[in-house]
Formats: C-alpha cells, sequence, structure tokens
C-alpha cells in the first residue's frame, strides 16, 4: 500500500496564471477505498481550483463527517480546512463566512451528513444564501459507518447487502430549489467533463452554490439492484446541456442559435455559458427546474447539469448589510468606536 | 488504432527503456532490486548471463542505458545503471558453482576464434557449454583485447579483467597467446576448423598528416599504439608538456595516462566544439579534474621543428557553422595559436584492417574495406567465417562487442548443425502478476525522491601519481542502496483488462503524471496522442490503447513517463490493472525456445 503520492509529476504539465500546477492544489493521499466516487470529485475540485488560479490560501474548505466529508485532506493541500462535527458544517461555514467574507468557502458534505442529521443545518444555509459552494457527494447510503441507507436512496433501491428501501427519498436539489438556493446544479463524479465547468461557475457565483453529485459508494452500493451505483447511473443519466464556464478576461469564442443557449454574467464578469439539450428549461426560473426534475424522474432519469441561477442574488452578507471589510480584519478602534459613539446611538434610540 | 496487443514481447520490452538501450539487453530493473536486497551474486549472475563481464562493464561501459533511463524523464539525472553493475561485481561471492557445466564428452566440432577481444570470448563462453572445441588465438601475450591493451589501469584494475576473462578461459578454451594470424587461408585450408569468428577489432589508429609530420616522428605516437605500448609496460614516460589530439575517449584515456606518466602541461585540442566531442560527459569530466584543459575549435595546422626536434604545435581557430544539419568548421581569421610541446599523442579515430585476410578467398569486402557481413546471423559470404565485435561494422564498444559475440555463437551452433543461420530463437519472455494482496506488490512500488548519487574518487594526488590505481571508488552498501532506490522497476508492467473495467475515473485521478486517459479512439495515431490529457508527444515511447470500453471510449495509456509506481492498480477497485513483471531474455546458442 502506497501511503505517500509520488513528487514527481509530468515534465510537460501546464501551468496557471499564479504560476502554480496542478500539483500544489493537491492534498494527501486518499484512504478512500479504490473506486470511490468521492476521489473522482476531489479531482475535480482540483483541476477547477487550478484552472481558476485560486489563490490556495485564499480557500476554506468545510466539512461534516463521512466519506465525503473526509475528502478535504485529499485536495488544496495548502488551505484552510475545519472538519466539523456530523451534519454541523452549515453552521461552521455560516460563522466563518460572516467572519471573514474575503475567503473562497469550499463545503463538502455528503448525503448522511446534509439529508439527516444535518437537514435542519443544510436548509438554514440555503435559505440565508451564505456566500459558498456547497457539494453533496450523494451515494445513497452512509459510507463511512457499512453502508445503511440514508435519506437519498430511492424507494426500491437495494444496497449491496440490504434490503429494498421502503422509504421515499429526499431530493436535495429540489429542496434547495425551494428554500432559495441562488445556484443549483446536479452531476455526476465519472462525469469530469461536466463537473470541473460547473465547479468553477459554482465558485465563481455570489450566494449559495449547490451541486448534489451523484458519487457511487464501490464498496456498499455499487451493486445492480442500487439505484446510485456506476452502471444504473450511467444508464439513466441525461443533461440540461453542456456548460461551458468562460472566465473574466476570455472572449467568448463559440456562438450558438437563439434558444439554443444561454449566456450568464456573474458579478465577477465571468460567463457561464449552457448549451441546451432540453429547450424546456429556463435558467431562471426554479419552477422550470423543479418541474424538468420531477419530469426526469418520472422517465426514470436522473437530470443533471444546472439547474437554476440567480446571478443577481444578494448574498447574507449584502441582505444583512455587514461591513464591506472582513469582520475579522476590523480592529478594537473600529470594533469599540468609544462612549461618544454609544451615546450617539443610544440617543438615536431615545 | 487497434488495441495493443502486449503478449507481443517487443511491446513491453520497449518500455523498459535501458534493457531496450542495451546491445545485450540486459535485464537492469531486475539486477539493481536485487542489489537493493544485497543479493550481489544473484545481481551478478543476471548480469553475467547477458554481458558476460559486469566487472569490466561497471567500470568502463559506454551505457547507452543511462541517457535512455526513464528516471531522466521525470527529474534531472537517470539511475546511475552502470555504477550499480559495479556494485554486484565488487561484492559478489564465489560464482565457480553458478557457472555453466562444460561436457567432459566435447560435440566434435572445432572452432577457431581470432582476437581475444569482448567479441571473441562471449562467442567462447556461449559455445565451451555446449561442447564445441575452441581454438583462441591473439598476438598480445594474455586475453582481453582492447579491455586490456587499452582501457587504462586507473579505469579497470588488472585483477577485474583477468578474474572475468580467466572464467571463460577456464572453460578449457585452448588459447594461442603471443600468435598473430596472418593469413585467413591458412587458417581455413591447414586446420579442419568447423567455424571461424573474426573478433580481431579494428586495430589501427588513423594518423595525421600534416606539415612537419615525418620531421618530428620520434615524438608523434598513434594514441592507441601508445596506450598499449603503456599497458605492456613498454612505455613507461612521456614528455612533461604533451598535446593530445582528437576529442574521444582515446583522447581522453591517451591525456589522464599521459598525466600520470610525467606529463605536467597536457592538453587536449580539438577541431569540434567542446559539446560535440564524441566522449562522454563524464570522461571530459573526468580529464578536466585532473587538471587537463580541453581546446575546443582547433584545427592542427603543423608540427614545430626545431634542430630536427619537435618544439610545438601551430592551429587553425575555426567555429562551427550548421546547414541542414550539416556542420562546417570556418576559420574565424583569428591568428594562428602556437603551443609548445615535447610530444604528441594522435587520437583521431580508428580504422578496420584486414592485412591477414586474403581478398581471393571467397570473402567480400565493401568498398570501405569492411568484410560484408549479416546484421542479424554475423555471417560473412563465406558461410563458415563469423564476425562480431569491432571487426564487423567498425569501432563500437565493448557491450557491443558482447552483444555480436552472443549472436554470432547461435549462428555457429546453427551453422555447425546443419540449420539455417536466419531461423533465429526467439527470446524468453515471462509476464506475471505482482500482486501478493490488496494493495500489496512484490516489488517496492514507493517512489523515492532522491537525487543521483555520485561515485567517490581517489585523492587526486595519489592517483596521478600511480598510474594502476583505481581513480572510482565505486558505491558502498548503503550508497548502493540508495541509488538502486531511484530505480522506477520499468519492468513492472501496468497491464489493463477491458472487460473488468468501470471507467469510475480511479486510476485517471491517482496516476501522479497523467498518463492515463478515456478516450474515443482514433484512426489515425499522431490524433490520438493529442487527444490525451497530457498530449503524447514523445513519438519514441508507445501509447497503450485498449479495447473499446462500455461508455464506448478507449483507455490510453502514455507510456512515456509512468513511474510504475502501481497506483493505478492500487485505485482500481476491480483490478482491471494489475502490475506484471516482465522478463525479457534474449536466447543464447543452445538455447532455442519451441514456439
Ligand atoms: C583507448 C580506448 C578506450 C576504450 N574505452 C572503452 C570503454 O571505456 N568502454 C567501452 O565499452 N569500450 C571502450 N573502447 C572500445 C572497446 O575497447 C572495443 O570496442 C572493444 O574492445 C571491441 O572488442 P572486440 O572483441 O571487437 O575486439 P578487441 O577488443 O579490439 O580485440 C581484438 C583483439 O584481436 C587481436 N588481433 C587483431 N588481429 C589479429 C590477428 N590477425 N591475429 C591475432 N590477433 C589479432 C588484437 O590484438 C586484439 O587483442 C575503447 C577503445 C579504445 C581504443
Ligand atoms: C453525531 C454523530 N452521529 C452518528 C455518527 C456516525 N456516522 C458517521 S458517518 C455517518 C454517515 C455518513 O454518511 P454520508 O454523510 O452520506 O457520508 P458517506 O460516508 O456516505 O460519504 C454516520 C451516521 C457520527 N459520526 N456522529
Ligand atoms: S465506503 Fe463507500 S463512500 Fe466510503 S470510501 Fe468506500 S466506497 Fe467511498
Ligand atoms: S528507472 Fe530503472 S528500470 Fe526504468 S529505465 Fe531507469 S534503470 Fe531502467
Ligand atoms: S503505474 Fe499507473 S499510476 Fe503509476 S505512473 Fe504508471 S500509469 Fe500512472
Ligand atoms: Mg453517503
Amino acid at each position: 500500500m502506497t501511503y505517500l503520492r509520488p513528487s514527481f509529476r509530468h515534465p510537460e504539465q501546464p501551468i496557471n496564471e499564479l504560476g502554480f500546477t496542478r500539483k500544489d492544489y493537491e492534498g494527501a493521499l486518499s484512504t478512500l477505498c479504490a473506486g470511490c466516487g468521492h476521489d473522482s470529485i476531489s479531482a475535480a475540485i482540483v483541476q477547477a481550483c487550478f484552472e481558476l488560479s485560486i489563490a490556495p490560501h485564499k480557500v476554506a474548505k468545510l466539512s461534516g463527517i463521512g466519506c465525503s466529508s473526509k475528502t478535504p485532506t485529499y485536495f488544496l493541500g495548502n488551505s484552510h480546512g475545519f472538519n466539523s462535527v456530523h451534519g454541523r458544517m452549515p453552521s461552521v461555514a455560516t460563522g466563518a463566512n460572516l467572519a471573514n467574507r474575503d475567503l473562497i468557502y469550499v463545503g463538502v458534505s455528503g448525503d448522511g451528513d446534509s439529508a439527516s442529521i444535518g437537514m435542519g443545518q443544510f436548509t438554514h444555509a440555503v435559505r440565508r444564501n451564505v456566500n459558498m459552494m456547497y457539494v453533496v457527494e450523494n451515494n445513497g447510503c452512509y459510507g463511512l459507518t457499512k453502508g445503511q441507507d440514508s435519506a437519498t436512496a430511492d424507494v426500491g433501491s437495494a444496497s449491496k447487502k440490504g434490503e429494498p428501501n421502503p422509504f421515499e427519498a429526499i431530493d436535495l436539489a429540489s429542496i434547495a430549489l425551494q428554500l432559495g438556493a441562488s445556484f443549483v446544479a446536479r452531476s455526476f463524479s465519472g462525469d469530469r467533463e461536466q463537473l470541473v465547468p460547473l465547479i468553477k461557475a459554482a465558485i465563481s457565483h455570489r450566494g449559495f452554490a449547490f451541486i448534489d453529485v451523484i458519487s457511487p459508494c464501490v464498496t456498499f452500493n455499487n451493486n445492480p439492484a442500487s439505484t446510485k451505483g456506476y452502471e444504473y447511473v450511467r444508464d439513466h443519466l441525461a443533461a440540461t446541456g453542456t456548460v461551458d464556464y468562460v472566465p473574466f478576461k476570455q472572449e467568448i469564442s463559440t456562438s450558438y442559435a437563439e434558444g439554443e443557449s444561454k449566456a450568464v454574467t456573474l458579478h465577477d464578469g465571468s460567463v457561464v455559458q449552457l448549451r441546451k439539450a432540453d429547450p424546456e428549461l429556463d435558467l431562471n426560473s426554479r419552477r422550470s427546474a423543479l418541474r424538468l426534475i420531477k419530469d426526469y424522474r418520472a422517465k426514470e432519469q436522473i437530470l443533471t447539469g444546472l439547474l437554476y441561477m440567480d446571478e443577481d442574488s444578494q448574498d447574507l452578507h449584502e441582505i444583512i448589510g455587514t461591513s464591506k471589510t472582513p469582520l475579522q480584519a476590523l480592529t478594537e478602534a473600529e470594533l469599540c468606536p468609544g462612549q461618544k459613539v454609544l451615546d450617539k446611538l443610544n440617543d438615536s434610540l431615545r | 488504432m487497434k488495441p495493443t496487443d502486449v503478449n507481443d514481447p517487443e511491446y513491453f520490452h520497449r518500455v523498459v527503456d535501458c534493457q531496450y538501450a542495451c546491445p545485450a539487453h540486459t535485464p537492469v530493473p531486475e539486477y539493481i532490486r536485487l542489489i537493493a536486497a544485497q543479493r550481489y551474486t544473484d545481481a551478478y549472475m543476471v548480469n553475467w548471463e547477458s554481458n558476460v563481464f559486469p566487472g569490466v562493464l561497471g567500470r568502463t561501459c559506454d551505457r547507452p542505458c543511462e541517457p535512455a533511463c526513464r528516471r531522466g524523464r521525470v527529474e534531472e539525472e537517470p539511475v546511475a545503471i552502470c555504477r550499480l553493475k559495479r556494485v554486484a561485481a565488487d561484492n559478489k561471492a564465489n560464482i565457480q558453482d553458478r557457472l555453466p557445466v562444460i561436457p567432459k564428452k566435447k560435440n566434435g566440432k572445432r572452432i577457431a576464434l581470432v582476437g581475444a577481444g569482448p567479441a571473441s570470448l562471449t562467442v567462447a563462453r556461449d559455445l565451451m557449454p555446449l561442447g564445441y572445441n575452441i581454438d583462441l588465438f591473439d598476438e598480445q601475450p594474455a586475453g582481453g583485447g582492447f579491455m586490456r591493451s587499452q582501457i587504462p589501469a586507473f579505469r579497470l584494475p588488472e585483477s577485474v579483467l583477468n578474474e572475468e576473462v580467466d572464467t571463460i578461459l577456464d572453460m578449457g578454451v585452448v588459447s594461442h597467446f603471443t600468435h598473430y594470424v596472418d593469413s585467413l587461408k591458412a587458417l581455413l585450408e591447414q586446420s579442419d576448423y568447423d567455424a571461424v569468428f573474426v573478433g580481431s577489432g579494428a586495430p589501427m589508429g588513423r594518423d595525421i598528416d600534416i606539415s612537419g609530420r615525418e620531421a618530428a616522428d620520434a615524438n608523434i605516437h598513434i594514441g592507441i599504439n601508445w596506450l598499449a605500448s603503456v599497458a605492456f609496460g613498454h612505455v613507461q614516460a612521456v614528455g612533461r608538456r604533451v598535446l593530445v589530439l582528437g576529442g574521444g575517449n582515446t583522447a581522453m584515456d591517451c591525456c589522464r595516462t599521459a598525466r600520470r606518466l610525467g606529463g605536467e602541461d597536457v592538453r587536449v585540442v580539438v577541431r569540434s566544439p567542446f559539446e560535440e566531442m564524441k566522449a562522454s560527459p563524464w570522461e571530459k569530466e573526468d580529464a578536466q579534474q585532473e587538471g587537463i584543459p580541453i581546446y575546443d575549435n582547433h584545427v592542427p595546422k603543423a608540427f614545430l621543428v626545431e634542430d630536427g626536434k619537435l618544439v610545438g604545435m601551430r592551429f587553425e581557430k575555426v567555429k562551427a557553422v550548421y546547414e541542414d544539419a550539416k556542420r562546417q568548421l570556418i576559420p574565424t581569421g583569428e591568428p594562428p595559436v602556437d603551443m609548445a610541446c615535447d610530444d604528441v599523442l594522435v587520437a583521431i579515430g580508428q580504422q578496420n584492417a584486414f592485412p591477414w585476410i586474403e581478398r581471393d578467398i571467397g570473402l567480400e569486402f565493401d568498398q570501405w574495406q569492411l568484410p560484408v557481413v549479416d546484421k542479424d546471423t554475423f555471417q560473412s559470404t563465406l558461410p563458415n567465417v563469423f564476425f562480431g565485435g569491432d571487426a564487423a561494422f567498425g569501432p563500437e564498444n565493448v557491450i557491443t562487442a558482447v552483444a555480436h559475440g552472443h549472436q554470432a555463437a547461435i549462428s555457429i551452433d546453427l551453422f555447425c548443425r546443419g540449420e539455417p543461420v536466419t531461423q533465429r530463437p526467439p527470446p524468453g519472455v515471462t509476464l506475471v502478476s505482482q500482486k501478493m494482496g490488496i494493495h500489496e506488490w512484490s516489488y517496492d512500488n514507493q517512489i523515492e525522491d532522491d537525487a543521483r548519487y555520485r561515485v567517490p574518487h581517489a585523492n587526486l594526488d595519489q592517483a596521478l601519481s600511480d598510474r594502476s590505481l583505481e581513480v572510482e571508488l565505486g558505491f558502498d552498501a548503503e550508497t548502493a542502496f540508495h541509488e538502486a532506490q531511484r530505480c522506477l522497476n520499468c519492468d513492472a508492467q501496468t497491464v489493463f483488462t477491458e472487460k473488468l473495467c468501470i471507467e469510475c475515473d480511479a486510476c485517471l485521478d491517482i496516476c501522479p503524471t497523467s498518463c492515463l486517459s478515456f478516450v474515443v479512439n482514433d484512426d489515425e495515431e499522431s490524433a490520438l496522442r493529442q487527444k490525451l490529457r497530457m498530449p503524447a508527444n514523445n513519438p519514441d515511447q508507445a501509447i497503450y490503447v485498449s479495447d473499446n470500453l462500455a461508455t464506448g471510449r478507449a483507455m490510453v495509456k502514455d507510456e512515456n513517463v509512468c513511474l510504475h509506481c502501481g497506483l493505478c492498480a492500487e485505485r482500481c477497485p476491480t483490478a482491471a490493472w494489475d502490475m506484471q513483471q516482465f522478463y525479457y531474455s534474449v536466447s543464447k546458442a543452445g538455447e532455442e525456445a519451441q514456439p
């Protein structure tokens, strides 16, 4: 068993705008099961951050408990990280984000972590539109505790040693849409062409960007009776279209016919371009997204891709009007402006 | 592209860069692992089977394996393969009980070998165990050929050479030293040899014809003749100021030897630019470290003679100009450069010479007076006469002579048994999984970061005062271990089984050097190479293409910078990747494998 990743890389590996290579965004060697979908998501995050030329020290990784929540150790080894309590990542992320609005927040959670024990936490982070990317690595089971059905397991789906699941599944993407998430997408760990641009768009989006990534648990839930195994997912995939993320500064070179494509400009000037596969989709309409998710499910298809985004959304800081300077950067003089200011404030309330 | 056929022995052979580059195809990674395990005698025997002179080659080999070594493509320097070989030779135990048994009852066939260099000795090594009677002729007083007469003792101690030459002579070869064969015709007619092998080398040094050559003759020496005279003790001193003409390995050995025979101001003067000198970089470095300056871009114009005695040389300064990959040396127009000297050593090349082979006996020579010899069988146009080593295609090196010797021995054996010499035996090949358990391999797959270790040298003053003192001291056991650990085990092959792959991407994600891609196949190899995650830009390295997978894509691996770390196989949940050790051995005479 190898515990250390060899330090050699391809001699011609590309360098990004900051002069970093992909290696600078890697983390420790994964200890997850060989073939776990979660590792592919880590690789996609590495790729996206490399391509976005993000300075690693400007990122904070947050997670709960679970195989999925372990993964921040395996990417962005030079970034900040907080591995919190089971299901409690959303409140830790909210607090961190309030204290320092200047960092990029990458939350990684599991379907158990977010849809069971952390459901209450999750919903509030959504409705507050915390500025973060929130990835659920969804394998329909509690991988870390040996594969019990989770709340996202489909009715009738059975894990390797399990009975068919009798309960209705929670669809986290639908819930995020209903609660006001300003960016909602779904993807599949085995589809890096789709996942990498989605992650880039989610990181660049201001507000709560949610990605539900189907991520097979090869050890406990990759059997023929499971609807979250590699084979089932591949056979039932459908996509809203192809997403391109075009960074600010770069010109958009491809052009598509009206109605076929939609370009959304983000607050930082970058552009998300969706080449639609289904003309029914209206990216700015929650109702359209919710309906399509249902329609595809009725056809036993899993709809992936970008589902909804509100590029003009106001994040938590804007909603409550916090200081533009991160709270953690304020000095004592600013935080305790003195008796005079207090008196003035008190007077105004009389 | 068609899926790769990994059952073709040549596919994985090419992946083991060092072994592939070695003319004798020595299984390098195999013996490096044995050295790491301190199994020096085993490592020695793996070498001995392939290259016959591990102790000699571990010190003097031209090491074509090292520029080929994969490690040099992922970091600064290749594995010190050659010097590791020496460690095996230095630390081995007695090998007598491991040598082939020489049959008491002979097969009745008699072979004559002309020249006792590495080529002839290899033929003897391969044919003696098969029961042949062998007569070996050399004009020198002892065996070894140029290894004895040319390679100086400070690079190759006589004891090391003697041991490895004697291993072969002791098989019962009948040697006739100080015996110059002056007629091939006589050898063929007067004796009843079933076959003759010509391993007489390229024993003629090129001379230089410029003004003053004749007048200064007493102090002008042809490099290889001079080195031989030194080796056999006929020359023991040289002038204080010595000029060595030439930039190859003979020049390097001449100048370093001159330093040891009393030369204080020894200079190498060469026509070409420094970078283009024929000598290996390490040879130039060693010479410079001994206080020998190298003057490049200087063309000899005249020997300067006063009172009938050599006093110096005149050179013209030139610069190299390149046109359509052709080099020209153009005079710079600067005034000529004079250098004073007492002796000049001419080391500007070697030629084949066969004054002892009659041109009317049916043995064809080409326009350059080289014998016409088949590249695979080493047979000449006289079916019972075979050539090998420098005598066959011009000056090369010891390992090439050995490789020729093995092939010629196969031909001679086939010829003597009345079988066609073109019926070459296939290589011996095995491909075996190295899986020992989950994520456990029989080889150490952890990749070490260590930079190449340097071999320690003897004290310079001591080395210069004793012409037989070996300069390189060799690695000690611990350094050898660390150097051996730098080897990437390129014979541990990644073998892919399409039907097991679930396309989970785990191998792609883990591969440190981005060798793997799942892509839609293409008719054109060049197009496919560009479609990979990292374009496969090294055309010398193969790409490994699988059959189509469930999603319609193929797995394509660029072999170029694979570290053989086994991580792809460790991360694969279905064991679609496996690490399998590939062993390739060139068959020897009498070893024809059944097809
Ligand atoms: C100065 C110098 C340094 C070298 N250093 C290296 C080195 O470091 N590493 C390396 O790999 N290679 C080196 N070489 C090259 C290497 O020595 C030769 O390529 C190699 O020895 C060739 O082997 P061979 O068996 O063909 O013949 P040789 O080794 O040349 O042996 C031929 C023998 O045949 C004898 N002979 C010739 N004609 C007759 C005849 N008619 N009758 C009887 N005997 C005859 C000669 O006396 C000689 O002993 C060096 C060469 C020179 C000149
Ligand atoms: C408070 C608390 N309750 C229960 C557990 C046990 N536990 C650990 S991980 C886990 C479920 C993880 O499932 P998921 O978030 O889907 O992660 P996965 O391993 O599937 O990626 C549970 C129940 C715990 N660690 N802490
Ligand atoms: S148990 Fe499942 S989720 Fe956890 S690491 Fe293994 S495959 Fe991945
Ligand atoms: S790394 Fe080892 S096996 Fe690979 S080419 Fe170099 S010496 Fe040979
Ligand atoms: S052995 Fe596998 S993981 Fe390692 S470098 Fe080669 S292809 Fe990549
Ligand atoms: Mg889970």
